[in-house]
């Protein structure tokens, strides 16, 4: 598996670390209530298909990605920087 | 037919003419009492303690592929009852006791063997928690016996004790622990069922869970609609697609587990031993072959096939244990889809939909639990109370933040497990 990084080019997957489903980029309020925050850290579609993930490269530029990819094919179809991702909501 | 050796004399003296299939292959009728979504281990086991225990018999497993074509065919076949908390524990040792009558109930030859399980320690923090998690299976009932590295020495004479990197300090030993043959489990609890009436209906795929009012009526199949009054889903890796059939969203992620196996070799490894340090497993099957494995790939997944990295992390990871396995070619490798739940503990519990059941969160452990589970949850279905070795595998833990079951202590959060 090799993940295009925005920064870096198209790197070998050993060098990242995934944090799982990009639900975690839309973190709750700190006030929210606690059903919010359980969806938050626990519920996840888990699709089986097409999915959007964190991926950290540790080994490269240190940067956090949002990284494309299809959990049933492993195929790797796109990365953007999360910052950016972020603000494109 | 009883199996017996003497049935086994017969039929070799007649030509073998005598065997018949295992089990029917009966069309999917229209309604069932119950109905349970899944034919791997923990569905067929369900099935046959619904039968055995509760005298249920209009009851119907839907598999979508095979049965024991899932995870239940595909693991690295350990058994044990080596669980430390409050909660997985007893349902560990529950599940054990099963295993150890379950060829008799079965009248399957299901392989087990109680060959022993060492988990190695390569430092002093690491023994103090094999000395406090060895203390709690002894108080459980369960049998753990401290080994320092000249007792270590003597079962495992192989191992490269004097390695620089991690060090052998000794090993936690759980005489009870050991393998059986997976399929063959698969295969016994199929056949139980089906001979106490159960319909194993096979290439049957479920699209479609029918709720009215709450409440659960039957489900849409591949193989067209049938009623059901109840309904368990047992289906493993696939916990949410079809839990979202369902209107549910589910605390599962989905991830890939490799194992390898060798060519056959003559006896060499009698025991299973897990390596303390750079996550290794091992144990010899009877065929020969060692069958070892590691860790996740640590990424959502549904190929049942892993990747490269994993693989070299576990060949290193097997070299600086025990380096003589160098020798030995990797015939096979494959993996499976584990349904991961965030504290790294499993879900027995009812839904909030009348009728709905839910049997998952096994990640990579759930073969062991085989037994314990199916009679639990088949407990669960009927009685509508949960069987007290499993009540703590309750699907609010993670909304209450209430029992939560961390056996690893790393958090329950998703990808730490
Ligand atoms: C490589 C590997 C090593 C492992 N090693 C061990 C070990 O050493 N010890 C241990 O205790 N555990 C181990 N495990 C874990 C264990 O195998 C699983 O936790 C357990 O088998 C899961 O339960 P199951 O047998 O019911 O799952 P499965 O056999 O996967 O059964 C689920 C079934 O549901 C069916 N299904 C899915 N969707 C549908 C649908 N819509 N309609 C109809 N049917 C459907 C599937 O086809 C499948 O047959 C290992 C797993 C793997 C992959
Ligand atoms: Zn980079």
């Amino acid at each position: 598996m090799q993940i295009p990084c925005p920064l870096c080019g198209l790197r070998d997957s050993r060098e990242f670390t995934c944090k799982g489903d990009a639900v975690t980029l839309d973190r709750p309020a700190a006030d929210a209530p606690a059903g919010d925050w359980h969806a938050y850290l626990h519920l996840r579609d888990n699709p089986a298909g097409p999915t959007r993930e964190l991926w950290y490269h540790g080994g490269g530029c240190g940067a956090w990605l949002v990284v494309m990819r299809n959990t049933a094919t492993h195929a790797v179809s796109g990365a953007v920087l999360a910052s950016e991702a972020r603000h494109a909501g | 037919m009883r199996y017996s050796g003497l049935q086994v004399l017969a039929q070799g003296l007649t030509g073998n003419r005598g065997w018949r299939p295992a089990w029917r292959d009966p069309a999917p009728k229209d309604e069932y009492d119950i109905v349970i979504i899944g034919g791997g281990g923990h569905g067929l086991s369900t099935a046959y303690y619904l039968a055995r225990e509760h005298g249920l018999t209009n009851i119907a497993v839907l598999e979508k592929g095979y049965l024991g074509g899932g995870n239940v065919g595909r693991n690295t076949t350990i058994v044990r009852a080596n669980y430390q908390l409050e909660g997985n524990s007893q349902f560990y040792s529950h599940s054990l006791k099963l295993w150890e009558g379950l060829e008799a109930d079965l009248n399957y030859n299901v392989m087990h063997s109680q060959r022993g399980l060492i988990n190695l320690f390569h430092s002093d923090g690491q023994r103090d928690a094999f000395v406090r998690r060895g203390n709690m299976m002894i108080n459980q009932g369960d049998d753990a016996i401290l080994l320092d590295r000249e007792g270590c020495r003597k079962l495992l004479p192989y191992l490269d004790y004097e390695q620089t990197r991690f060090p052998i300090y000794g090993g936690l030993y759980h005489p009870r622990g050991g393998t059986a043959r997976h399929d063959a489990v698969a295969w016994g609890y199929a056949r139980g069922a089906d001979r106490r009436g159960v319909d194993l209906i096979q290439q049957c795929e479920v699209t479609g869970i029918d709720i009215v009012g709450g409440r659960v009526t039957g489900l849409q199949t591949s193989r067209g609609a049938i009623r059901a009054k109840k309904v368990g889903i047992v289906v493993a890796g696939r916990s949410s697609q079809v839990a979202a059939m369902a209107g549910m969203r589910l605390p599962i992620e989905s991830h890939v587990l490799q194992a390898f196996v060798t060519e056959g070799l003559k006896p060499v490894i009698d025991h299973v031993i897990s390596y303390g340090m750079g996550h290794f497993y091992i144990s010899q099957s009877d065929k020969g072959g060692l069958v070892f494995g590691g860790d996740l790939d640590f990424y959502a997944s549904y190929a049942a096939r892993g990747n490269l990295p994993m693989a070299e992390h576990v060949a290193e990871a097997g070299m600086s244990l025990m380096p003589m396995i160098g020798k030995a070619r990797t015939l096979r490798s494959w993996g499976g889809i584990m349904d991961m739940s965030p504290d790294g503990s499993p879900i027995i519990d009812r839904t909030d939909i009348e009728g709905l059941y839910l049997n998952c969160g096994w990640c990579y452990g759930g073969f062991k639990a085989v037994p314990g589970s199916g009679h639990c949850f088949a407990h669960l279905m009927a009685t509508d109370r949960p069987h007290p070795a499993a009540e703590r595998y309750r699907l609010d833990r993670f909304a209450t933040g209430h029992g939560l079951m961390d056996e690893e202590g790393t958090g329950s959060q998703h990808n730490l497990h």
